[in-house]
């Protein structure tokens, strides 16, 4: 009996468990956050955003990787000369995860639901255009024609976010074309996906695709945890690092890192300059000054930045746009070069002087001014007292305030009650359109100085003008010459000071096939149909 | 435990002398950051390495240990002032005064400290110094200390109020303000003693606390909390033991204010 016992507990040991048994055909991965919504239409959360990525279907997809469009549910499509109309020629015999048909009366409901104002969609703003209404037309099954009130630049483009419902489907958004279904989910524990039965796109050799047959997604917010379970291979993709995390794994596992480059992330610093902001009217006149904006631009060094914040992953940012965005970046911008005398030279042009290591304007203040970024972010943090230093060799005395995000949001956007902000902009989007609340002086995010009812100075009226002159052009080549011109109105005048733009740093494990990182969100999974997994995998991918 | 006790009492005296003395063990700057040389491990020059920064670990432990080891006494004097106010005085006044006072703390110590701490950071002013931040970051933390030790001063106030020499005196004509200040006052003195000192390593620890969330003392003004933020991730786990000596520094620090306060000053 004894002798049973063992051989029994022997053959348990020897089995292979449960975890590995699903590892074998389960890609696992985190959302930092629960999924506010399953409805596509709805998702403006990166956990819902991701969500909709690996389910939806849509009429046109932007490849991550080229940057370029490519056909999905539509095998083509043509955008009007005017750009109010866009007509889309879709595949046929089509099915919805559930097995019901996919036509044209899809598109046109899925639009109407879009634009239904009772929805708030956060996708369709981009797609407002104009006063009147968007009609959508299904002249034929295959076939359905949008209609919009004014001109839209990048129209085409606009389509990768909207995922195509059922108009007749009984199971409503749960109904998709992408490649997973939503077959699980428990609130605040995890969200798991399977394969699309229905999914229409096949490989090379006629293989139905995903490869994977499901998808786990744990609900969970902490990094270390992330890190050690990617560690122990219990997760398969992390698809944004930070740098010391990356230079952890690096140090272990150096084949499941990758620095896909330059991201469209970038770290940047700006000065209040809200004419009725609550700070000292001497400090609002200094934020004001151009040459004061780009002395302290020339006294940062970025190099170190990179070097130390980042670890070199980063690297010095040139101006609103990143060179990870291949088409809308003006080459032509360099990144400010480290030079305290030049930053001298620039302040003594408006009157400010050294006075005993001390820096002083004209009317004998000290140049003494906070910075406020979100506290818990190490980062950014250590950018600041970095900042610090450097401005201290010009004299310059900086306090650094960290605060929790609320009320640093609360003291820049209602308040005004600040001087400097070091933040980062999160860009999702290539096209300029989606910078249009940066830019115009009127908007809310305007952030150095926003809601201006008639544009505070020159050169932002001439941005302005710009900005509202590429989004009324339809011809790619006119438009980028605007938003060129924009850059280098940036580049010249300050409002923003860019410090660094990080790189795209992600891991993805051994077992995972297919993967090719990039800097565009999602980074690991944009090509989710093809990646597969292969426990058997060693660290060299054999 | 007599000896435990001097011995908690030396290590508090030796960590204080090191702290307030510290600046002849290191010759670097706390602020000065060498961009060549970050998170270097422990060499002749650095003798506990350099941080992210590239700025010398040893002047960092030992200015943070003196801003901490000053400025948490000092709050706890503070709440000390506010607890006697608040609970000694309405305690031995009794009556309706006593039930209000009551009402006071059961309502603060209800409060979500670490809350109502996020909310006074963010309401002070932005333009301070690192060194005015510290003084307001650990001003704040005495001035909303109090509500505990104040529970403990009322009930023993109220205890002395039914005692025989303060009837003894009041029948003889005492002013309560005499009462308070030659009777009641020298009574409390073993247990403000006691709350002060019980205070000290809580208001360390708050700092600590603050900093971990990124909201205690500015940089690049150190304090043994902010010092611990090396240790907020599972990068910290790494080989570099000196990493935790400023943890090390806290723990002897708080233990030993701990031990050296005796158990019968803690009850009497």
């Amino acid at each position: 009996m004894r002798r049973h016992t063992l051989a029994l507990l022997v053959l348990l040991v020897l089995l292979p468990s449960p975890k590995t048994a699903a590892a074998t055909d389960e890609l696992r991965f985190y959302l930092r956050s629960e999924p506010k919504t399953f409805n596509p239409l709805k998702a403006a959360d990166d956990a819902s955003e991701t969500i909709r990525y690996l389910t939806g279907g849509v009429l046109v997809r932007l490849n991550r990787d080229t940057q370029k469009l490519q056909p999905e549910l539509a095998s083509s499509w043509k955008v009007s000369r005017d750009g109010r109309q866009i007509t889309f020629v879709l595949r046929r015999e089509l099915r919805f995860s559930d097995g019901t048909p996919f036509t044209a009366q899809d598109v046109k409901y899925t639009m109407e639901q879009l634009m239904n104002p009772d929805l708030h969609s956060p996708t369709a703003d981009s797609f407002r255009s104009g006063s009147g209404k968007i009609e959508c037309e299904a002249p034929a099954p295959d076939k359905a024609v949008i209609r919009f009130p004014a001109p839209l630049a990048g129209l085409d483009r606009l389509f990768d976010q909207v995922a195509i419902l059922s108009s007749q489907s009984p199971h409503k958004e749960m109904a998709v074309l992408g490649p997973f279904y939503v077959s699980d989910h428990k609130p605040g524990s995890y969200v798991y996906l399977r394969r699309n039965p229905n999914y229409w796109k096949r490989d090379s050799l006629g293989r139905q695709l995903p490869y994977i047959s499901s998808i786990r997604l744990d609900i969970q917010s902490n990094h270390d945890i992330e890190l050690m379970k990617f560690g122990r291979g219990e997760i398969h993709l992390i698809n944004s690092l930070d740098a010391d995390y990356f230079d952890r794994l690096s140090a272990t596992s150096p084949a499941m890192v990758h620095d896909a480059g330059v991201s469209l992330d970038s770290e940047q610093m700006w000065f209040n300059q809200v004419a009725t902001a609550p700070i000292p009217a001497y400090k609002l006149r200094w934020f004001a000054s151009r040459n004061f904006r780009r002395a302290i631009s020339s006294a940062i060094n970025r190099e170190d930045l990179c070097k130390v914040v980042y670890h070199g992953h980063a690297q010095p940012a040139m101006g609103p746009v990143s060179p990870a965005n291949k088409f809308w970046f003006n080459a032509s911008l360099r990144p400010v070069q480290f030079d305290p005398n030049s930053a001298m030279q620039f302040l003594r042009a408006d009157g400010f002087q050294l006075v005993e290591g001390k820096l002083r304007d004209r009317e004998g203040h000290a140049v003494e001014f906070s910075v406020v970024t979100n506290a818990g972010n190490r980062a950014r943090e250590r950018m600041a007292t970095m900042v610090q230093q450097d401005l201290r060799a010009i004299g310059m005395t900086v306090n650094i305030v960290t605060l929790d995000f609320p009320s640093l949001l609360q003291r820049i956007t209602q308040d005004f009650n600040y001087e400097a902000v070091l933040l980062g902009l999160v860009n999702v989007e290539l096209d300029p359109n989606e910078q249009m609340n940066v830019w115009l002086s009127s908007s809310e995010t305007h952030q150095w100085n926003p809601k201006q009812k008639t544009p505070a100075t020159m050169w932002e009226a001439q941005i302005d003008g710009l900005m509202r002159a590429q989004a009324s052009t339809m011809d790619d080549r006119l438009r980028k010459k605007d938003f060129d011109l924009v850059q280098e109105i940036v580049a010249e005048q300050a409002p923003f000071i860019y410090l660094v733009n990080k790189h795209a740093l992600t891991a993805v494990s051994r077992w995972v096939e297919g993967a090719k990182p990039v800097v565009l969100r999602p980074q690991t999974y944009w090509n989710i149909e093809y990646l597969k997994l292969d426990v058997e995998r060693d660290d060299n991918g054999k | 435990m007599k000896r435990v006790r001097q011995a908690a009492s030396v290590l508090v005296c030796t960590l204080v002398l090191i702290s307030v003395v510290g600046g002849i063990l290191s010759h670097f700057d706390y602020s000065q950051q060498d961009r060549e040389q970050v998170n270097c491990a422990p060499s002749r020059a650095h003798w506990l390495g350099t941080d992210d920064l590239g700025r010398d670990r040893l002047a960092r432990l030992l200015h943070g240990a003196r801003v901490s080891i000053l400025l948490a006494p000092a709050a706890a004097a503070i709440s000390m002032l506010l607890a006697f106010a608040i609970g000694a005085v309405p305690g031995f006044a009794g009556g309706l005064a006593e039930r209000a006072a009551k009402t006071v703390i059961d309502l603060a110590l209800s409060v979500p400290w670490l809350f109502l701490l996020l909310i006074a950071r963010a309401m002070l002013p932005l333009n301070t110094s690192p060194a005015a931040s510290a003084m307001i970051t650990f001003l704040v933390l005495g001035l909303l200390g109090w509500a505990a030790p104040a529970r403990i001063l009322l009930a023993r106030a109220r205890g002395l109020r039914q005692a025989g020499f303060i009837t003894l005196a009041r029948s003889m004509g005492a002013p309560p303000a005499r009462l308070l200040c030659r009777h009641v006052l020298p009574n409390l003195r073993p247990v403000v003693a006691a709350q002060f000192w019980i205070s000290v390593p809580i208001f360390i620890l708050s700092e600590a606390n603050l900093s971990i969330l990124g909201l205690g003392v500015a940089e690049p003004l150190p304090s043994l909390g902010s010092l611990l933020r090396e240790l907020e991730s599972v990068l910290s786990l790494r080989a570099d033991l000196w990493r935790f000596v400023p943890l090390v520094v806290l723990v002897l620090m708080v233990s030993s204010l701990q031990v050296a306060v005796s158990r019968q000053e803690v009850y009497s």
